[in-house]
């Protein structure tokens, strides 16, 4: 029973994570500036990040917990570096 | 014990962190212990200053107000963005002074008014101690004001300075 | 190592679930406030509901599920929650200040006060120096 449960809201969830990058990489399209595109990169990572986790959830394994965390890494790293490359016209100065 | 150990805080959060993603045995421990005291000598070099906290009770209180208030600003939020006809709403900048200097202060400042939906911290100026946050729904703006001054600032001033 | 969820009792399905689905509606209704508000400083706020309660009921409803299913409580998954909650401010802070500085150098009708564009200038010149 619990793990019927479990499952289906699992499934659930994945599937709004999901919409939620789809809605996330129409922003990404649409701009209709670099601000917007950067904004929506920042929460389609958030999402995706959030995405591994309910797949280790669903798999009951513990190996997709680091490949969220370093997502979650990736995506701070490569905001922030595209943030200043805004500000500046270069990222290395 | 300062001398032993230049920063307290960060020793114990890099000790637990490591422990949480490497399982608690003795010898992950030892090795936890080995990585913070190096942390602690690296950072001792470069010279930074460890954050000495005044009031110690503040830091709950603090705690479980910004928990609160993260809630109630997520259900506020989420109800503006799913209303179906939307009410006018004006969305704008507030410039506020802040008597806070402490950069862990400000640090803590930023992260509670970002992790609150609805405001977002733009700019801090330090010579002229003037704060620039983005409020989404903006009704009054000296009511934000008195909110940010009041019910965090007045606590981070107790637990930094 | 795969865990066999049967062995979850029922109020801590339940609860871990109920955890999931919040966190997971909160980024679905974030994103959806991305695509729907008009202006990028309105923009900015919408994310901020998945990187604080969509982020922290999917780390909790993990945490939850994982604990009753091993029997032993499963903390690691709070470092994520943490991770996010102290890298957010700074990615939104650059970006607003990337935002602004390029608003007001096309010369847009930047959405600023007076005080605040001499604020600007002032941080702008300190940041060109260095």
């Amino acid at each position: 029973m619990s793990a019927l449960i479990i499952i289906i809201t699992v499934w659930i969830a994945q599937s709004a994570l999901a919409l939620a990058m789809c809605l996330c990489v129409y922003r990404m399209v649409r701009g209709p500036r670099a601000q917007d595109r950067i904004l929506a990169l920042d929460a389609l990572y958030v999402c995706g990040m959030l995405q591994l986790l309910a797949f280790g959830v669903r798999t009951g394994s513990t190996v997709y917990f680091e490949v969220s965390l370093l997502i979650g890494t990736l995506g701070f790293v490569s905001t922030v570096s595209l943030a200043k490359f805004l500000m500046r016209g270069e990222v290395i100065e | 014990m300062r001398a032993i150990i230049p920063y307290p805080l960060l020793t114990v959060s890099l000790v637990l962190m490591w422990l949480l993603l490497s399982g608690f045995t003795p010898g992950h421990l030892v090795l936890a212990v080995i990585v913070a005291m190096g942390a602690n000598y690296a950072l001792r070099a470069l010279g930074e200053e460890s954050p000495r906290f005044g009031r110690w009770a503040a830091i709950p209180e603090l705690f479980f107000i910004v928990l609160y208030d993260i809630i109630r600003s997520n259900i506020a939020v989420a109800g503006i963005l799913l209303s179906l006809t939307p009410r006018p709403r004006t969305s704008g900048f507030i410039q506020m002074p802040l008597r806070l200097t402490h950069p862990m202060g400000l640090a803590v400042l930023a992260v509670i008014i970002t992790s609150t939906p609805g405001t977002a911290w733009f700019d801090y100026s330090a010579s002229r101690r003037e704060l620039i946050i983005h409020v989404f729904d903006l009704v009054d703006e000296e009511e934000w004001i008195a909110l940010i001054a009041n019910r965090y600032e007045r606590l981070l001033l107790e637990i930094f300075e | 190592m795969t865990i066999d969820f049967s062995a979850v009792p029922l109020w801590a399905a339940i609860l871990g679930s109920a955890f999931l689905l919040l966190g997971a509606g909160l980024s679905l209704i974030g994103t959806f406030g991305l695509v729907r508000l008009q202006t990028f400083y309105e923009r900015i706020h919408a994310p901020t509901l998945g990187t604080s309660w969509g982020t922290a009921g999917m780390v909790m409803g993990s945490m939850i599920i994982f604990s009753a299913a091993t029997g032993r409580p499963v903390l690691h998954h709070i470092l994520i929650g943490i991770f996010v909650t102290v890298t957010t401010p700074i990615t939104l802070m650059m970006l607003g200040r990337a935002t602004l500085y390029r608003d007001r150098s096309e010369g847009n009708s930047s959405p600023l006060v007076k005080g605040d564009q001499a604020l600007l200038q002032e941080q702008n010149s300190e940041g060109g120096a260095s």
